[in-house]
């Protein structure tokens, strides 16, 4: 956003977030203790990996509606082959494989069948979670198995009184940057979330770019995953069905991450994880009510979806029919 | 003929390969779709489940049904105008609860209830509407949003009602009808769902605000260009989505009387396979009432029959999940690749053998000459393909032009030029009636009168259906040539009924019987259809005994006589079998002999081609119709016969110099006046020993005075 009138979303909800921080801090005892800041962002560090992956497959112009009901199967299998007495190494592999391969199919579906983004990782969802419902496990929690322990250290661990997935936020994100600015994929990815015929025109493999950000996205969601399932020693696969994912997508969207593609990048996710990590994290110490928080929440998503609209207009004569 | 020419032939002649083509066309092939696939689904499940269609089990999932058709329809009106509206199942489980808190907590009446609850609905349905039609948010995001807005609400009053709902009772038998009642034996939510499904049907299909929802789905900005209020529209068709949803609520809260943290969970997913898998498109433009059934019937068989075969929650999920994406798959695949599919299938060749071309060499009566490099051009570069030539007793000449325009030349000289009428279409063949005025084939439109003073009336635009086409043949799609009994009627010949205009060639390369001649009678009106089945009837003449005429069959290279009166009445006789060249119109000669024009010269090639159906079917498909292989339209003559169908002279363009492209010739006062449906200008040949006197008009009329 060019000139200094004017602030862009993302200093918006950095300045929100930073004035929530201290009316919060004012407000309620106990907010601004390392304690309770280094829980916060303890909390939050997973959803932000989540945002990452999303945040990723948003600036190439897509969304995965798939991400967390992948990521709950995929991981949630891992934990029952190893409670069958697979080796961990191998147990993970599987698991992993797993999760590439619908990131692929999701891939496929939107870069080759054509279908729009939405609709194929919705049905993608919703089908994962059958498919694990179905086939691999029958309860809706999967516990860690002892065989397990060595990865309760990521969840669980800490390093130098910082907890690991705090560490791992951060790589995240560090490796997220990275790859946008120096990768020539990332760079690809960007230019197809751009403007994708101006992408296919100059030379970009568009349509490998796109299957390359689902892929990435189902990467990044298997090590959300294991860092869920490693901290609280299970996975509870009902996530899947929740509204959790659009957690994730208010994360991006509230960051300043335009839904229509090629803007924004891995600092919005960390000023969206920042605000709703402030906003959820206050709004329990104040004990409200969930389905109040889901309100609350709710308003503040569409609330984004307004101003991003505002904001990033859409464009009508470009825009293509049936994107909706 | 050879042994494998008569099987190829009998092959094409038996088996009708243009039918896939033509029911491709066809609107409601978007429905055969899913019909197949709910006979596939039905007989599935009755095969696997023995008393899945008993009348006890059709009954308890009849009432169901219903209730989901409602919310079929309520998501595809919001997709048929482009957008979506997941927040359907919230909005459901609301009109539950609200409807179950203000019965049983509140005792409102019932009346009061179910408008209450439709307020809520609606009211849901405008918040959708205001952020996706006026402030323009993306549809898919923001009722997702909604959904979860919703939903929240839901459980908020669930914790606060929930006990009391569980321990009300409801004194009033009205409020059950609605969940247990009959209607004329048809369960009650059933019956709202059908009569609902045949409002939006007439109101899609029959009113203005429903063309205004189908042309913003169809195509928004055009919608908005051509002044509807878009905004307004999209709006409204998430208020009806929201009531709809609502109403639903009210049945299942009628019929079930509870509320649970489950009611209604998932059932967006449900809904939005059952829109699509009916053929409501995504994107909108493309929906109606009886997808969404088909579609709600297909879930509902599926849901059911596999709680029934004893799947699980994870099971029917996985495969709601695996036929929504089939389902869109195959819609998205389907859209973009039917017009590919059609243009490649709808061509269809069959066999045709011609006979063999005689010589334009030597002593043949078709030798070559150069008795055409005399012709003068009249409005050289001014006129756009003058498919018919035509003078009145002054001596004017009328031609059609491609724009749409029927053009008149000034005697003498014909340097000035007027546009005579301009009545659109693509004005081709032209007579004179008895009166004086001009009748006229207008390619794309039908058969049209214009009268001396330049009114421009309609003799007729469709003749009687086929019992057994497939595509619409009532409607007369190509026009072509015409000629008027001396009773008054007019026959005319419809070239072909599978081309448009504008790819008139491509019909030659089926050389399947498309044309038709059609009698006119004016003092009837009626119209009816003579001879079927004719290979591209072009050019018509009456005979001079005024009981028959004679047709040229373009693609046959032939020309035949058809009695309409007389002795003889009904019977065709070939007169000229074997032409070396495409005829097109015929005319008469002062003389009392007929001129005919030939469009275009037969190739070898394309000869040998016509016995391959095989060879122009591969063709059609593969390469571009840029390159396909079609017949010479450049390059013809003019030919003098008569009845007996021995040719007298031609008139030959060696090199086609002076005057290529030749469809028609008017004899006229020793003149003879050339057009051509290709050609820039009128040519005009002095013909020597012809009656100077004579003309088309009084050759036919008699002479006025």
């Amino acid at each position: 956003m060019p000139g200094m009138g004017r602030l862009s979303q993302e200093q918006i909800v950095f300045v929100l977030a930073v004035g929530l921080c201290a009316v919060f801090a004012v407000a309620l005892p106990g907010f601004l203790t390392t304690n309770n800041v280094l829980n916060l962002v303890r909390s939050v560090s997973i959803l932000g990996i989540l945002g990452v992956a999303m945040g990723l497959v948003v600036i190439g112009r897509g969304i995965d509606l798939s991400l967390v009901a992948l990521m709950a199967i995929s991981v949630a299998w891992t934990l029952s082959l190893i409670e069958g007495g697979m080796p961990l190494p191998q147990a993970i592999a599987i698991g992993l494989a797993f999760s590439l391969f619908i990131g692929a199919v999701n891939g496929w579906f939107v870069a080759y069948v054509e279908i729009p983004a939405i609709f194929a990782t919705l049905a993608m969802g919703t089908l994962v979670y059958g498919f694990g419902r179905y086939f691999l496990f029958d309860l809706d929690v999967v516990y860690m198995p002892p065989a397990g322990a060595p990865l309760l250290w990521i969840g669980q661990g800490t390093l130098m009184g910082v907890p690991v997935p705090i560490y791992l936020f951060a790589g995240v994100c560090l490796a997220g940057y990275l790859f946008l600015r120096y990768a020539r994929a990332g760079r690809y990815l960007r230019a197809v979330g751009d403007n994708m015929l101006a992408a296919r025109i100059t030379g970009v493999p568009t349509r490998p770019t796109v299957v390359m950000q689902y892929v990435l996205s189902s990467l990044i969601g298997y090590l959300a995953g294991i860092i869920t399932a490693a901290s609280v020693a299970s996975m509870n696969t009902r996530v899947a069905i929740s509204t959790y994912v659009y957690d994730v997508i208010l994360v991006v969207v509230l960051g300043g991450i335009g839904l229509s593609g090629g803007k924004g990048g891995i600092r919005n996710v960390i000023v969206g994880t920042l605000l709703i990590g402030v906003l959820l994290n206050g709004m329990t110490i104040m004990d409200i009510q969930y389905t109040v928080q889901n309100v609350i929440k709710g308003a503040i998503l569409l609330t984004a979806i307004v101003i991003d609209t505002i904001l990033n207009p859409r464009d009508e004569q470009t825009a293509q029919q049936g994107d909706i | 003929m050879a042994a494998s020419d008569r099987i190829v032939r009998w092959r094409y002649r038996l088996v009708p390969d243009h039918l896939l083509g033509e029911i491709l066309t066809k609107r409601w092939v978007d429905n055969a779709i899913p019909v197949l696939i709910l006979i596939a689904v039905a007989a599935t499940f009755g095969w696997l489940i023995p008393d899945f269609f008993s009348m006890a089990s059709v009954s308890s999932l009849m009432r169901q049904w219903g209730e989901f058709t409602l919310i079929a329809l309520a998501l595809m009106i919001v997709m048929v105008a482009g957008g979506i509206d997941l927040s359907v199942g919230s909005t459901f489980a609301l009109g539950n609860i609200v409807a179950l808190t203000l019965i049983t907590v509140a005792g409102w009446p019932v009346p009061a209830v179910i408008a209450a609850t439709l307020a809520c609905g609606a009211f849901v349905g405008l918040v959708n509407g205001v952020l996706v039609g006026y402030l323009r948010l993306r549809a898919f995001l923001t009722t997702l949003v909604t959904l979860i807005i919703v939903r929240a609400i839901v459980d908020m009053l669930l914790l606060k009602y929930s006990v009391a709902i569980a321990a009300g009772f409801v004194d009033s038998d009205l409020w059950y009808y609605f969940g247990e009642g009959d209607v004329l034996g048809v369960p009650f939510s059933v019956a709202t769902a059908l009569v609902l499904a045949l409002v939006a049907h007439l109101v899609l299909s029959r009113s203005r605000v429903g063309w205004h929802v189908l042309a913003v789905g169809g195509s928004r900005r055009s919608a908005h260009n051509v002044g509807i209020p878009v905004r307004r529209v999209i709006c409204m068709t998430y208020v009806v989505s929201g009531t709809l949803a609502a109403l639903s609520g009210v049945l299942f809260a009628s019929r079930l009387g509870g509320a649970g943290a489950d009611t209604g969970v998932g059932l967006e997913i449900a809904a939005l396979t059952a829109a699509v898998l009916g053929g409501n498109s995504l994107g909108g433009g493309r929906g109606s009432a009886a997808k969404a059934i088909i579609g709600a019937i297909i879930v509902m068989i599926m849901v059911n029959g596999l709680v029934r075969i004893g799947v699980t929650r994870g099971g029917s999920s996985l495969l709601l999940g695996m036929v929504l994406l089939a389902a869109v798959a195959i819609d998205v695949r389907w859209l973009k690749n039917r017009h590919k599919f059609l243009s490649k299938v709808y061509v269809s060749p069959t066999y045709s053998e011609l006979p063999e071309a005689p010589a334009t060499s030597g002593s043949s009566p078709y030798a070559l000459n150069d008795r055409l490099r005399p012709v003068e051009a009249i409005g050289l570069g001014q006129i756009d393909g003058p498919e018919d030539v035509i003078l009145d007793e002054d001596d004017n000449i009328y031609v059609g032009n491609r724009t749409g325009d029927i053009v008149r030349f000034f005697a003498p000289d014909y340097a000035r030029q007027e546009v005579f009428v301009h009545c659109g279409g693509r004005p081709l063949g032209m007579a004179f009636a008895r009166d004086g005025s001009l009748i006229c084939c207008i390619g794309g439109m039908g058969l049209y009168r214009i009268t001396q003073d330049r009114r421009i009336e309609r003799l007729t635009d469709e003749t009687s259906r086929s019992w057994f086409s497939i595509i619409d043949d009532s409607r007369l799609r190509l026009a072509d040539d015409l000629d008027i009994a001396p009773d008054g009627r007019i026959f005319f010949s419809e070239a072909t009924i599978r081309y448009e205009m504008h790819e008139w060639p491509v019909d030659c390369l089926e050389s399947r019987g498309n044309g038709r001649i059609i009698c006119f009678d004016p003092k009837t009106g009626t119209t009816h259809t003579l001879l079927k089945n004719l290979l591209f009837p072009n050019g018509i003449c009456m005979t001079h005994d005024g009981q028959s005429f004679l047709f040229a069959e373009t693609w046959a290279c032939r020309v035949s006589r058809y009695w309409f009166d007389g002795p003889k009445k009904g019977t065709v006789e070939v007169v000229i079998a074997d032409l070396p060249g495409y005829p097109d119109n015929i005319n008469r000669a002062s003389d009392g002999t007929y001129w005919l024009a030939l469009v275009g010269i037969r190739t070898p090639s394309l000869d040998l081609a016509l016995k391959m159906p095989g060879f122009r079917k591969r063709m059609a498909r593969r390469i571009a119709p840029d390159e396909w292989m079609y017949p010479n339209i450049n390059t013809g003559c003019i030919v003098r016969f008569d009845e007996t169908g021995r040719i007298i002279e031609t008139l030959w363009d060696f090199g086609g110099e002076n005057h290529p492209m030749i469809t028609s010739m008017r004899e006229h006062k020793g003149h003879l006046y050339i057009g051509g449906i290709l050609n820039n200008r009128v040519g005009r040949l002095k013909l020597d020993g012809a009656d100077p006197g004579w003309t088309g008009p009084a050759s036919y009329w008699g002479r006025q005075s």
